[in-house]
């Protein structure tokens, strides 16, 4: 379903993407885990085509983005939700507002409608009622699960989430993840999901991706990567500082 | 040789940095005319920004009129009665507010107060990924953010000027004609012979141009904003400086230009 070939993207002498190679699967959630700065949000940013690489191909369901106008481009993103890090939600904006804005960018829905959508998706994130607040009275993990509910408005085949629990407390962890879990299930998602929290990762992820150094250096099920014997994935998992990867 | 090999490397750099900048200034301006030709506008959003930028400007911009026409009726009258021609003062206030005072002060009152907070704001944006978001989203951030952010100033900012050229007329009028004791009928006379409709048109041109000025060179630096909260911030400063210096020195050229 989304294919990256041969990926390369450098910032200025810096090497963020160096040839990188990855194919996610559909109806599957693909963690990508790695160091932080490793340039995992350039890869999820390439995916969506807010980022363009200097060389290589983007392919969403056969079609490659790199070479689509902005017009074409806007047609595959339609495919997608995506969680920001941040959750980037419109501060000018209520929660309502938020989660209609692609209801009312794409779709000629009429405003009832549209209202049922937003009621409906903001059930679905365990957030009924909040409609009305404002971006800036709401807790991290509830501006967490409002971004979700307006990435999954709608209804995408493909959710994109860059580092959803980073900042969160454990419980409310387990609550992001639980909820990527069940909307992965309910809505038959394709989930790219960025994190380095070694918790979340097994507990999320169908098949698990390891970016090092530019390149997708081990992937596999989290079975597989568990029982891994590279080096780098196994410092990654213990959290040790002696190892290939260097703390600079 | 060398430092002065160094010194013209440094002055080429500067020179390419601000060709480029330019440059990139353009390419936005021709995007914002290409989404505006593109329907629907978003007349709810341009409302909005044409409330932040002119009707949250009066109070501000109502000030600065009124005391420009009062302390240069104040520094004119002084001048003028020297060779018995205080009656001029109104007329020459009219003119200077008109083609000159109005449209300047007004736009950079707006600059401060309105291109600031658009760089502010869009560079939030931009830092806090709302502006990747809009873009995930099949919208395009030219068409949301800064289409009507450019309508509301280049139609405000004018309006603005006839109302900070109203305040400073009428400022003049209480000065000369209550505290300096110039006669009224004479003084409103000499406004009326002097000025012409054509000094106000031309007033307004500058206006809208203004506008245009800071409204792109506000979202321009906002929209374009790196590094965080301190890249909001120097955007915003940069905003403002750019915007006041081409107002500034447009109006040289415009002014050449119309009169």
């Amino acid at each position: 379903m989304i294919k990256l070939v041969d990926v390369h993207k450098s910032y200025g002498k810096q090497k963020v993407l160096d040839g990188l190679n990855l194919a996610i699967e559909a109806g599957k959630t693909t963690v990508i885990i790695g160091r932080s700065g490793g340039g995992k949000s350039v890869l999820l940013k390439h995916i969506i085509g807010l980022i363009k690489p200097d060389s290589g191909h983007v392919l969403i369901e056969e079609s490659d983005i790199t070479r689509l106008s902005e017009k074409d481009l806007n047609e595959v993103r339609k495919k997608f939700g995506m969680l920001f890090q941040e959750a980037a939600l419109f501060d000018s904006m209520t929660v309502g507002e938020n989660v209609a804005f692609p209801l009312r960018e794409q779709t000629k829905l009429k405003d009832q409608e549209i209202r049922q959508i937003v009621a409906d998706r903001l059930r679905a994130v365990g957030l009924s009622g909040v409609e009305e607040k404002m971006p800036s009275e709401l807790s991290g993990g509830m501006r967490k699960r409002v971004g979700l509910a307006r990435a999954i408005a709608l209804h995408p085949r493909i959710v994109l989430f860059d580092e959803p629990t980073t900042g969160l407390d454990p419980v409310m962890t387990e609550a992001i993840n639980q909820l990527i879990m069940d909307t992965q299930k309910n809505f038959n998602l394709t989930c790219v999901v960025i994190s380095h929290d070694i918790q979340s990762i097994f507990r999320i992820g169908h098949k698990i991706a390891m970016l090092y150094e530019g390149r997708i250096i081990e992937y596999g099920t989290p079975e597989e990567i568990r029982a891994s014997d590279n080096p780098v994935m196994r410092q990654f998992l213990s959290g040790s500082v002696d190892g290939p990867i260097k703390v600079t | 040789m060398k430092p002065f090999s160094a010194s013209l490397d440094y002055v080429g750099r500067t020179v390419m940095h601000y060709v480029e900048e330019m440059g990139r200034i353009m390419t936005l301006f021709f995007s914002i005319l290409f989404w505006m030709m593109r329907p629907p506008l978003k007349a709810r959003n341009i409302f909005k920004q044409m409330e932040f930028v002119g009707v949250k400007s009066i109070f501000v911009v109502v000030l600065t009129g009124l005391f420009t026409g009062m302390v240069m009726t104040l520094q004119g009258y002084h001048g003028f009665r020297l060779f018995g021609a205080e009656t001029m003062v109104g007329s020459t206030v009219a003119l200077g507010m008109t083609r000159e005072l109005g449209p300047v002060l007004t736009s950079l009152m707006v600059t401060a107060r309105a291109g600031s907070a658009m760089a502010a704001e869009l560079g939030t944006m931009r830092v806090t990924e709302q502006i990747d978001a809009l873009y995930v989203m099949a919208a395009n951030p030219i068409k949301h953010l800064i289409v009507p952010r450019v309508i509301a100033s280049v139609l405000m900012v004018p309006l603005l000027t006839v109302v900070a050229n109203f305040v400073g007329i009428a400022g003049s009028y209480f000065v000369g004609v209550n505290l300096l004791n110039i006669n009224e009928g004479d003084f409103i006379n000499n406004i009326y012979k002097m000025l012409e409709l054509n000094d106000i048109y031309s007033g307004l041109v500058k206006a809208a141009f203004f506008g245009l000025v800071l409204s792109v060179v506000g979202c321009y630096k906002g929209f374009n904003t790196t590094g965080g909260a301190e890249g909001v911030g120097r955007a915003t400063t940069q905003a403002v400086v750019i915007s006041s210096i081409t107002i500034l020195v447009s109006d040289y050229f415009l002014t050449a230009i119309m009169f």
